[in-house]
């Protein structure tokens, strides 16, 4: 064991498992997160939380899940490197293990133009790649980057994201492969609604050898409406939504488009499940949490298993 | 070279408001190849400033004068006497050229008329782009010639992110993404497998992160 998260034994032992994912307020407000986790709790193995994503300021990742772990959920803390130097990194990774937060997810960030600080300054003294380095660095050799010895070792599972529908496509691959060299533990793939082509990236995968080296988890997130599928298609950095799957939602009977997202996401985490080398879902309910139970319901991955 | 914007003609006339003689100082190099502050926009703003005072009914004296290099003490000592009749001279030059005035005449304000804006280069008529951020450590030999640093919205060292796109970046579909340039170019080289290699964390006090570079030569010291 790496770091003993609950997610990490899940995995281990061969389980399919399933991540949720938790957005946090523009605000202090802990109770819209309490809310969240209660659709969530039972129903994920692990939820990942967002950090400022967009670049719009909200409640700190590690302040999150730290509310999550007190109300008995496992946090996935998202970490980004637009926003700290290596520095801050580490100091936030030594306070998230001290909070009991044993799992992390490294990624540069979505540019700060997206959000509610365009003229703010970035930072990226690290990449995401750098980032997944730095923190096996001070797990397995109790060291931070400068060299320092570390006194209180944070021992985090590690994650990183792969985009299969970024380009160049022939690339994306070959960058999974850093990331897994870098350190990775766990990968969590961007939403996945072009299956095709998804298939055809694991087949590439398959072909590196990689998914014996890390554990990869499909990204979903589920389509609330044909307004939200064009939103994903046309504004979302890196997203590769095909009209069939806008057509089918534009032909669902009137009012019942929802109930229609949920039915292609439902199909698609069963379709992923057979993939030779998807070791679980990562299920983004952006801000559809109530759904979350729903879909894992449907979907035949309930109940959860509970790892000692 | 260094591509530098000039300020609106409003801001500079906030500038130099109060002041009842004004050097317009141009720059001969850099600022006069991207058409920023060379002799001839020293003459377009200074009469664009003459125009504007006698609206306004107030009583400024514009001068104007252009060296070869205001990053040069040995060309700006030739700006003395006309500096000396001034109030305040507004440099036309780059950051370094406003700052070299400055020093170099102690007593006198000096008001920067453009904004220095990167090191790049001339696509084409009328178009510059940044090539270069000066961080003090150059990789160019790894990324087939594409500066990640200067190029990438995100200066990221093992790109592309997810947000590439159709040969564009995430912040804007004008924007190469330099990454996508960088995988093009390696591989029309053959270079491709320098990719499979991380590029370790980048040491930025060779960069503004050390503080205020410096460069001695002892050799070229007299």
């Amino acid at each position: 064991m790496k770091s003993g998260s609950k997610l990490e034994k899940i995995l281990e032992s061969g389980q399919f498992a399933i991540t949720g994912e938790c957005g946090p307020p523009q605000g202090a407000d802990r109770s819209v997160i309490e809310r969240k986790a209660q659709h969530l709790k039972g129903n994920v193995d692990a939820v990942n939380v967002t950090d400022n994503q967009t670049s719009i300021v909200r409640m700190s990742s590690i302040a999150t899940c730290a509310i999550l772990q007190q109300m008995g959920l496992e946090g996935t803390m998202q970490m980004v490197t637009r926003d700290r130097n290596r520095i801050a990194i580490q100091s936030d990774i030594f306070g998230a293990y001290a909070l009991g937060i044993r799992n992390i997810l490294c990624l540069s960030g979505d540019h700060q133009s997206f959000g509610n600080h365009p003229t703010s300054k970035n930072v990226f003294d690290l990449d995401s790649i750098q980032l997944i380095q730095t923190v096996k660095q001070m797990r397995d050799d109790g060291k931070v980057l400068g060299g320092d010895e570390i006194k209180g070792v944070p021992k985090m599972f590690i994650g990183a994201a792969a985009n299969p529908f970024a380009d160049p496509f022939e690339f994306r691959v070959v960058r999974l492969a850093k990331k897994v060299a870098a350190g990775a533990d766990f990968i969590q793939t961007q939403c996945i609604y072009n299956l095709e082509k998804f298939e055809r990236w694991m087949e590439m995968v398959r072909d590196r050898g990689l998914h014996e080296k890390v554990y990869i988890l499909a990204g979903v997130t589920p389509l609330k409406s044909v307004g939200m599928a064009k939103y994903m298609k046309e504004k979302v950095a890196g997203m590769d939504v095909p009209d069939e799957v806008i057509d089918r939602l534009r032909g669902a009977p009137k009012g019942k488009a929802a109930e229609e997202g949920i039915s292609i996401c439902v199909e698609a985490i069963q379709r992923l499940r057979q993939i030779k080398g998807v070791h679980g879902i990562h299920l983004m309910a952006i801000e559809w949490e109530e759904m979350v139970p729903v879909i894992v319901q449907k979907a035949g991955l309930l109940p959860r298993p509970t790892p000692q | 070279m260094i591509v530098g914007e000039r300020k609106s003609l409003e801001e500079i006339r906030k500038m130099i408001n109060g002041y009842k003689k004004v050097l317009v100082a141009g720059c001969g190099t850099c600022v006069t190849v991207c058409f920023a502050g060379g002799e001839k926009e020293v003459a377009t703003i200074a009469s664009a400033l003459r125009l504007a005072a006698q609206k306004g009914g107030d009583a400024v004296e514009i001068s104007e004068a252009t060296i070869q290099r205001q990053c040069d003490i040995e060309f700006i000592q030739e700006l003395k006497e006309k500096v000396e009749q001034a109030d305040a001279v507004l440099s036309m030059g780059c950051g370094a050229g406003v700052q070299t005035i400055a020093e170099t005449f102690g007593g006198k304000p000096v008001l920067p008329a453009l904004n220095t804006r990167f090191i790049g280069r001339t696509e084409e008529q009328g178009i510059w782009s940044e090539r270069c951020a000066a961080c003090g450590d150059c990789i160019l030999h790894l990324t087939g010639g594409i500066c990640p640093i200067a190029r990438c919205s995100k200066s990221i060292l093992n790109g592309p992110c997810g947000g590439s796109k159709d040969g564009k970046c995430e912040i804007k579909s004008e924007v190469d993404c330099a990454w996508q340039l960088i995988y093009d170019r390696l591989k029309s080289l053959g270079q491709l497998d320098l990719l499979e290699k991380i590029i370790p964390v980048k040491d930025w006090s060779a960069s503004r992160d050390g503080g205020p570079r410096k460069q001695v030569r002892e050799d070229m010291k007299l």
